[in-house]
C-alpha cells in the first residue's frame, strides 16, 4: 500500500505593512513629492503633536541627508510658555533651521482675543502673519500638519491644495487627486499647501508617537495644573488679560491639554493621562472631538470654512 | 492582509449616500458626542427624520444649504477588526470627476441604488467608472427599501438589472434602509429572505486582492539623495514588488543595470523591501539616474504611444491639436492624444509622449499604470488615464541588448560564488562576442 503524503498547497507569502508603516510610507511619498518640485518649500510647524509627527517623517524621508526645508512658526505671542521653551529646544536638537514670524504691528496695536473677538484675533495674528510670512519668503509650498478627520471642511482638503496669489482657498474648483499622482503645477502667484498628514486620525498620531518615541511638549500630559473651570473648558491662566467672571476662582485639578493653541482659547480636559499608552487609552474612551474646546471652530457657522478660504491653514 | 480597507461610495443624487454613511458612522460609535449634538441642532431645519445623519459628512456651507454633496469627503472609522478610510463621493454629474478620485485608490466600492427608482443612467455610470479605476469587490447597496415595504422581488430585480453592469466584479448585493438602520450594523428581521452579512459585517470581513508585494518590481525614483560625496542614493516608494541587497536593477528608459549595495531607511538599513514602502536604494557603481527614472529587475516595456481610457474631468474640452502634460509615476512629460472628449466623458484614446516611459497595462499594476493629464494653460488636473496596452510600432526597441544584460546578470545572480559567477559571466561574454 501506498502511503500518500498531503501535501499543503503553498500559497506565496505577501508580506504587508500594517496601518502605521502603511500611511508613514505614503507621507513620506508626499514630503519627498513637494521637495523635487518646488522651488522653496517650508513646513509650517505649530509645536504640537502632529508637527512633531510631521518632523520625524521629514527626517525619514530624507535620511542620511538633513531635512531640506525651513520651518515656519507663526507665534501669536499668545503660546504657552512650555510651547515656546520645547520649540526652541526640539528644532535646536534636530538641526533644522527655525523661522518665527509675529504680526508685531498688530500686537503693537494691543490685539488680543478678549479685546478684539476671537475671530479678528485669530485673522490678524494667525491668517494674516502667516500669508505675509510666506509672501517675506517667498515660499511656494507649505507643508501643515493638518489632517482629515479634525473637523469637516477639512475633510474635503486635497494633500496638494492651491491657494490663489492672496493665499485662499476655493472650495468648488478643487483638483481632482487621483491615485498618488500629485499635481505640482501652479500658475505665478499661487502657492501649495500640502497635507502629509490628510490620513492619518488623532489615535493614528498617538500610536505612532508611542512606537517612535517622538518628543511632545509636556502640555499634552495629565498633571495637577491651576485652572479656572468654564462649562466644560478647563482655563489655565497664562496670560494677565484672561478675567476671572464673578464667581469663579482658580483651583488646582489633575488636566492636559487635547490639542494645542493660544493659550486664551485653549482649554484643558481634566484627565490621568499622564503617559502616551493612557492618552490612547482614553482616546478610545472619550465621547469627545480633539477641537471640541477649541473655541475659533465654533464662533460662527462653517468657522474652519471661512478661515480656511481667507487663508487661515 | 493589512488592517486597512479604503472604500469609495457611488450612486445617484438622493439616494441617500450620505445619509448611509453618517449612519454607519454613527452606529459603528465613530462620531462624537459633540459631533451629534451639533447636527441635532442643525437637523431641526432639514425634514430627514430626527437625525440628519447625511450632516457629519456634507462639510461645506454649500452642501449644508443645497442638501447635496459636491466634493469627496473623506471618513476614517475603526472597529475591533479593522480600520477604514472612506472616500464619500458625490452624485451630481457635474462632480463625476470627484468620484473617479475617490475610486481611483478604494479596494471596495458601495454602490448606492434607490429600491424605487432601479438603475438610473448615474448608477450605470459610477459602476462603470468604479470599475474601469479597477474596483473589483462591490456592494450593491438597495437603499430605501422601507420605501417599498422591503419587497423581496424588487431587491431581486435590482440585482438582475446590474448582473452584466457589474459582469466579472464580486458583488455582494444587500437590501437596505440607512434612515432607519436596516442591515447597516446587524441583519434586519424585515427582509427575512436577505441572508448574507451585514454592510459593516461583510466590509469588516471582506478578502481583497492586494498582491502589490508579488508583482514585478517597479520602483519610480523620486529624488537622488545626496548629502556629501560619499553617499549617492535613489529615494522613491515601491510601486510594486520586492526588491532585496544584491538583486541587479535596470534603470529606464535607458537599460543600464547596476547592483542594490543597500536599502537605507532611517531606521537602519533593510536586506529586503516590498511595496509600497518608502525606501532609499544605493548601487554598486553609479550610473545615471535622476527623478522620473524607474528601476526594474526585469526587461519592461517603455513605449511613446500608448492606448488608454481617458476620465475627461475639466470643463474646457480635450483638444487633440494641442500638446499637455502627463504625469506618470514620478515623471512628467508632455503628451497629445488622438481624440477630443468633453467634460465627464470617457474615452478610449492613443497618447504620444515626447519622450517614452515606461508603463504597464492597468488592470495588471495600478500605479504604473495610471497616468494624469494637467492643462499647461491652468494646470488642472484634467484627465485620468489607464494604460491599456502598448502601440508597438513606437515602442523603443530596448529588449534585444536588455536581453543579453539580463542573461548575464541572471548567470551571476544564480552562481554559487563570487569566483564561479566571474567564470560564467567570461564564458557569456566570450560566446557573445564569438
Amino acid at each position: 500500500m501506498s502511503s500518500t503524503v498531503l501535501q499543503e498547497q503553498t500559497v506565496p507569502a505577501v508580506p504587508t505593512l500594517d496601518h502605521l508603516r502603511a500611511l508613514e510610507a505614503e507621507s513620506i511619498h508626499i514630503l519627498r513629492e513637494v521637495v523635487a518640485e518646488f522651488e522653496r518649500p517650508v513646513m509650517l510647524y505649530s509645536i504640537g503633536k502632529d508637527s512633531s509627527v510631521m518632523l520625524r517623517l521629514a527626517q525619514k524621508a530624507f535620511h542620511p541627508g538633513p531635512i531640506p526645508f525651513p520651518l515656519l512658526h507663526v507665534d501669536t505671542t499668545y503660546k504657552f510658555r512650555e510651547m515656546i521653551t520645547f520649540r526652541d529646544e526640539f528644532a535646536k536638537s534636530i538641526g533644522a533651521r527655525l523661522i518665527v514670524h509675529t504680526n508685531e504691528e498688530a500686537i503693537g496695536d494691543g490685539t488680543q482675543p478678549f479685546k478684539v473677538g476671537t475671530q479678528r484675533c485669530c485673522g490678524l495674528l494667525k491668517t494674516k502673519a502667516l500669508l505675509d510670512a510666506l509672501q517675506a519668503g517667498n515660499f511656494d509650498a507649505a507643508l501643515g500638519g493638518a489632517r482629515r478627520d479634525e473637523e469637516r471642511s477639512r475633510a474635503k482638503e486635497r494633500i496638494f491644495s492651491v491657494r490663489d496669489p492672496n493665499g485662499q482657498w476655493d472650495p468648488k474648483r478643487q483638483r481632482p487627486e487621483l491615485w498618488n499622482l500629485l499635481n505640482a503645477r501652479i500658475r505665478t502667484g499661487e502657492s501649495i499647501r500640502v497635507f502629509p498628514l490628510s490620513n492619518w486620525t488623532e489615535i493614528d498620531v498617538w500610536q505612532y508617537i508611542h512606537v517612535e518615541n517622538i518628543p511632545i511638549v509636556p502640555l499634552y500630559f495629565a498633571r495637577e495644573r491651576e485652572v479656572i473651570v468654564r462649562g466644560n473648558s478647563l482655563i489655565v491662566q497664562e496670560q494677565p488679560f484672561v478675567v476671572t467672571m464673578p464667581g469663579e476662582k482658580p483651583q488646582v485639578l489633575k488636566c492636559r491639554m487635547r490639542s494645542l493653541g493660544c493659550s486664551p482659547c485653549t482649554g484643558a480636559i481634566r484627565s490621568e493621562a499622564d503617559t502616551v499608552p493612557k492618552i490612547i487609552e482614553e482616546l478610545i474612551a472619550t465621547r469627545q472631538s480633539e477641537r471640541q474646546l477649541r473655541i475659533i471652530d465654533h464662533d460662527q457657522d462653517g468657522s474652519m470654512e471661512v478661515k480656511k478660504r481667507e487663508g487661515y491653514f | 492582509m493589512s488592517g486597512l480597507l479604503r472604500i469609495c461610495t457611488a450612486g445617484s443624487v438622493d439616494d441617500g449616500k450620505s445619509t448611509l454613511i453618517g449612519r454607519l458612522l454613527y452606529d459603528s460609535q465613530s462620531v462624537y458626542d459633540d459631533q451629534i449634538h451639533s447636527v441635532e441642532k442643525a437637523s431641526k431645519n432639514r425634514t430627514a427624520g430626527p437625525i440628519d445623519f447625511s450632516l457629519f459628512t456634507d462639510g461645506l456651507k454649500a452642501e449644508r444649504e443645497q442638501g447635496i454633496t459636491i466634493d469627496v469627503a473623506y471618513r476614517y472609522f475603526a472597529t475591533a477588526r479593522r480600520k477604514f478610510i472612506l472616500a464619500d463621493t458625490p452624485g451630481h454629474e457635474q462632480y463625476t470627476r470627484n468620484m473617479a478620485t475617490g475610486a481611483s485608490t478604494a479596494d471596495v466600492a458601495i454602490l448606492l441604488v434607490d429600491a424605487r427608482n432601479g438603475v438610473l443612467t448615474q448608477s450605470r455610470r459610477h459602476a462603470k467608472i468604479a470599475r474601469l479605476l479597477g474596483i473589483h469587490d462591490f456592494v450593491l447597496a438597495i437603499n430605501k427599501m422601507d420605501l417599498v415595504d422591503f419587497d423581496q422581488e424588487i431587491f431581486e430585480k435590482i440585482q438582475e438589472d446590474f448582473a452584466d453592469l457589474l459582469a466579472g466584479a464580486a458583488v455582494h448585493a444587500i437590501p437596505m434602509s440607512a434612515l432607519h438602520g436596516d442591515n447597516i450594523i446587524s441583519t434586519s428581521e424585515r427582509t427575512p429572505y436577505f441572508t448574507g452579512p451585514s454592510l459593516l459585517e461583510y466590509l469588516e470581513t471582506v478578502q481583497v486582492q492586494r498582491n502589490l508585494p508579488n508583482l514585478p518590481f517597479r520602483f519610480p525614483v523620486q529624488l537622488v539623495v545626496r548629502p556629501d560625496a560619499d553617499f549617492r542614493g535613489y529615494a522613491g516608494q515601491i510601486a510594486s514588488g520586492t526588491i532585496r541587497v544584491g538583486d541587479t536593477v535596470y534603470t529606464w528608459p535607458s537599460g543600464r543595470s547596476a547592483r542594490v549595495r543597500r536599502i537605507v531607511t532611517w531606521d537602519g538599513d533593510l536586506d529586503m523591501a516590498f511595496a509600497p514602502q518608502s525606501v532609499t536604494l544605493t548601487l554598486d557603481h553609479e550610473i545615471d539616474i535622476s527623478r522620473g527614472d524607474v528601476l526594474t529587475l526585469e526587461p519592461a516595456v517603455t513605449g511613446q504611444k500608448f492606448e488608454a481610457e481617458l476620465v475627461w474631468m475639466d470643463e474646457r474640452p480635450l483638444d487633440p491639436g494641442r500638446t499637455y502634460l502627463l504625469k506618470h509615476g514620478t515623471k512628467t512629460v508632455t503628451a497629445e492624444v488622438n481624440h477630443g472628449l468633453v467634460l465627464n466623458q470617457i474615452g478610449h484614446v492613443t497618447v504620444s509622449t515626447a519622450r517614452p516611459i515606461l508603463f504597464d497595462a492597468y488592470d495588471v499594476n495600478r500605479l504604473t499604470g495610471a497616468f494624469i493629464i494637467i492643462d499647461p494653460g491652468t494646470h488642472f488636473t484634467a484627465g485620468a488615464g489607464m494604460i491599456t496596452g502598448g502601440v508597438r510600432e513606437a515602442t523603443v526597441p530596448t529588449v534585444a541588448p536588455v536581453t543579453a544584460a539580463e542573461r548575464i546578470a541572471r548567470l551571476a545572480r544564480e552562481a554559487a560564488s563570487d569566483e564561479e559567477a566571474v567564470e560564467l559571466v567570461r564564458q557569456a561574454l566570450e560566446e557573445m562576442l564569438a
